[in-house]
């Protein structure tokens, strides 16, 4: 059931795109929007609806950095680690944020699929560096202490949302 | 009518709104609500002020006091002094800005101001309303052009003014246009590159967000020369603010007639819509973008064919830098020859940098052609940070040159910088002081350049991850000596055999780096 309406969703926007190869990437933007990746079965139906390869699918899922073929967690963190942050000491955020969370290059998605964090080439915010963007939300001007308090603030809320929802 | 005392400019652009502004804005309207002002004091968004790491920034009119840093906590006080009292806000006024003009240093070596040329209207104007923009004579020259040029005298003004491209390759726009006016085909495009993904740049991001309709201006009269129907913005996919202020752009003009069908009645029909990228660098060299658009990887492909005979779908394509077509309504406007007023001789017009990293001011600044790096670091940056020396600077995003002490009074133009092998490139300009590590951010470079190669090519697949290898050996100090040697011997092979310019590109951060700072990489082995 689950599914069938994963297609059912993933066809509408191939139709609405006119089934138009050319459309490729636009297609799996939005499919991405819906589902915050691209899974393995859902690039296959798109290119069989498309009537291409798989092969080529994958190919230009796999190109695009903004595509993710891995689930990723509730909150995406994504570090600038361009030129701009780097000569303000990025890395030095991107690895607070590595420590508070018990990740480390290699495991980048907590367990509880709350977080991922990544590093990226600039955020084309370079007049904030350093920058992070947490889902389509940017911060800047960080330090490690103001990452750390920044996550602090998403595990508390979602923390009183489980009460909200769980609780009494 | 209402006799209107101040104006409030609050600057709505990516990183205000990260800092508040829209709260800020709120709360001046509540403000002045609560206190019966509403009629007497208007507040008006804007784009970019210049001025990028303040916070919520805003001008108050008439007095031009700018003031930085403003929660909506410092509203009332702004109201209640600055408004009421005509007392400012001290704590909050900025003293030191980037600067507002174009500044030509006259022979006397006095300073003399101009207005300026693409950023003419950012932070003065409110980029979501096309009346404003109309207000300040703009589509005056698209439609004159439409009514009364033909396409042929629109590309002679273009190729008189000198203006050459602002996406790094400086070729000359007029003879672009001109090309694939001539060239055969029944549909043709314009395609605006917004990709901007080179690190450090983001000029093209805030002239968008400051004032877009300057933009479809220069797209409209680009697509009339040329004779094409279709134009694309291709524009990066995180760009978001810029991507609804250009959907609303477009939304007005096609409302009043300026893009669509049968344009200024002339019979001239032209639809301009937005393509978002999905994040890889190579896809802003030109073919690959086309790739890119037609729904494949983003592969360079080999030229000849040039986009002007073989483009987007095999047809003649025009692709031009955003800041390129920024300049063709005031171009069109005021004449090539006032045009020529601007810049050197050879490199006539202005430069639109980001200016970052260690200054005192960091900002968007438009300069003259030909403007000292010096006059660009201390004039319009306001000089170093902290009080620091200056120990160089990346010019040109990470595919461009270090530049040390004795390049600041080299002239920032597209032949000057040729002749010490340096490029404007994106006009990204990012300062380091003497604090820098030099090979930390010489190894920043190469894991950008591993990351992006689109793995296209042998050269550039293999060299940049072979590069990757040895500077984090060196900068882990595991380094042999041969290994700085090995850096440069690596990066000419890819400069000599590379199929893109991303590859041969890497030659120059690599072989900058090492004539100034030689010693202080081998002092790490
Ligand atoms: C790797 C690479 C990345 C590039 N990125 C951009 C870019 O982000 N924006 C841009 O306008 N030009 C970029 N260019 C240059 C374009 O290929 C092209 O020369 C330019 O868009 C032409 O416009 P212009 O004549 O107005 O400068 C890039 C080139 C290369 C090789
Ligand atoms: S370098 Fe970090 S946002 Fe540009």
């Amino acid at each position: 059931m689950e599914t069938i309406r994963k297609f059912e969703r993933v066809l509408e926007i191939v139709e609405q795109n006119k089934r138009q190869p050319s459309r490729l990437i636009p297609i799996l933007q939005e499919v991405q929007t819906e589902y915050r990746y691209l899974p393995e079965e859902v690039l296959t139906f798109i290119a069989t609806s498309l009537g291409i390869s798989p092969a080529k699918v994958f190919g230009v899922a796999t190109f695009y950095s903004l595509f993710t073929l891995k689930p990723k967690g509730k909150y995406h963190i994504r570090v600038c680690n361009g030129t701009a942050c780097h000569v303000k000491s990025s890395m030095g955020i991107y690895k607070a944020i590595q420590k508070k969370l018990k990740l480390h290059d290699g495991k980048e998605t907590t367990d509880d699929m709350l977080f991922t964090v990544e590093t990226v080439n600039c955020l084309g915010a370079c007049g904030l560096a350093p920058a992070m963007v947490i889902n389509e939300e940017v911060f800047g001007q960080l330090t490690p202490e103001k990452a750390e308090r920044i996550i602090d603030g998403i595990i508390e809320k979602e923390a009183a949302y489980e009460l909200d929802y769980h609780g009494a | 009518m209402n006799l209107v005392r101040n104006h409030i400019l609050i600057s709505i652009d990516s990183s205000t709104i990260m800092a508040g502004a829209r709260a800020v804005e709120r709360a001046f309207v509540d403000e002045l609500l609560n206190r019966g002002l509403q009629d007497e004091v208007s507040v008006l968004e804007t784009g970019s002020l210049g001025l990028i790491n303040r916070g919520v920034v805003l001008v108050v009119y008439p007095e031009g006091v700018i003031y930085a840093d403003v929660t909506t906590k410092d509203v009332p006080e702004i109201v209640e002094e600055h408004i009421l009292k005509g007392r400012f806000v001290e704590r909050l006024v900025v003293k030191e800005m980037p600067k507002q003009h174009v500044i030509k240093r006259e022979k006397t070596g006095l300073l003399k101001e101009q207005p300026r040329i693409v950023l003419r209207n950012s932070g003065i104007i409110n980029p979501e309303s096309i009346d404003e923009y109309i207000a300040t004579g703009g589509y005056e020259a698209a439609s004159k052009i439409i009514n009364e040029m033909k396409p042929e005298e629109v590309i002679e003004e273009v190729k008189r003014s000198g203006l050459t491209g602002r996406g790094g390759a400086a070729f000359s726009t007029g003879m672009k246009w001109d090309f694939a006016r001539r060239a055969k085909g029944d549909v043709k495009y314009i395609i605006c590159n917004a990709d901007e993904g080179e690190p450090g740049t983001f000029k093209d991001r805030l002239i968008l967000e400051g004032d877009p309709h300057k933009l479809l201006e220069g797209m409209l009269i680009a697509g009339y020369a040329v004779g094409a129907q279709y134009g694309y913005i291709y524009i990066r996919g995180e760009y978001v603010l810029s991507i609804e202020r250009l959907e609303k752009a477009i939304k007005d003009a096609e409302a009043l007639g300026l893009l669509g069908e049968n344009i200024f009645g002339s019979g001239f029909s032209y639809h301009v819509s937005i393509k978002k990228g999905a994040g890889a660098y190579v896809c802003g060299e030109e073919t690959a973008l086309i790739e890119s658009l037609e729904g494949k990887r983003g592969h360079p492909r080999s030229k000849p064919p040039y986009p002007v005979t073989e483009g987007l779908w095999g047809k003649p394509t025009v692709i031009n830098n955003v800041e390129t077509l920024a300049n063709i309504p005031e171009i069109m406007r005021n004449g090539a020859s006032w045009f020529r007023g601007y810049g050197t001789e050879k490199c006539p017009g202005t430069k639109v940098y980001t200016i970052i990293g260690h200054v005192a001011t960091p900002g968007l600044i438009e300069a003259e052609m030909g403007t000292t790096l010096r006059d660009i670091i201390f004039e319009y940056g306001g000089g170093i940070k902290n009080g620091k020396k200056f120990k160089c600077a990346l010019v040109g995003g990470a595919a461009g040159a270090f530049l040390g002490p004795d390049m600041l009074d080299v002239n920032m133009d597209f032949v000057s910088l040729r002749e010490y092998s340096a490029v404007l490139g994106s006009g990204a300009i990012l300062v380091m002081d003497e604090d820098t590590n030099i090979v930390e951010m010489l190894k920043n470079v190469l894991h950008f350049f591993r990351h992006e190669s689109c793995g296209h090519c042998v050269p550039c697949r293999l060299g940049t991850a072979q590069l990757v290898k040895i500077i984090d050996r060196v900068a882990d100090s595991k380094g042999k000596r041969e290994d700085i040697d090995k850096l440069l011997r690596i990066s000419e092979v890819m400069r000599d055999t590379s199929f893109c310019p991303l590859g041969q590109s890497l030659y120059l951060p690599i072989s900058s780096t090492l004539k100034y700072f030689r010693d202080e990489m081998l002092s790490m082995i």
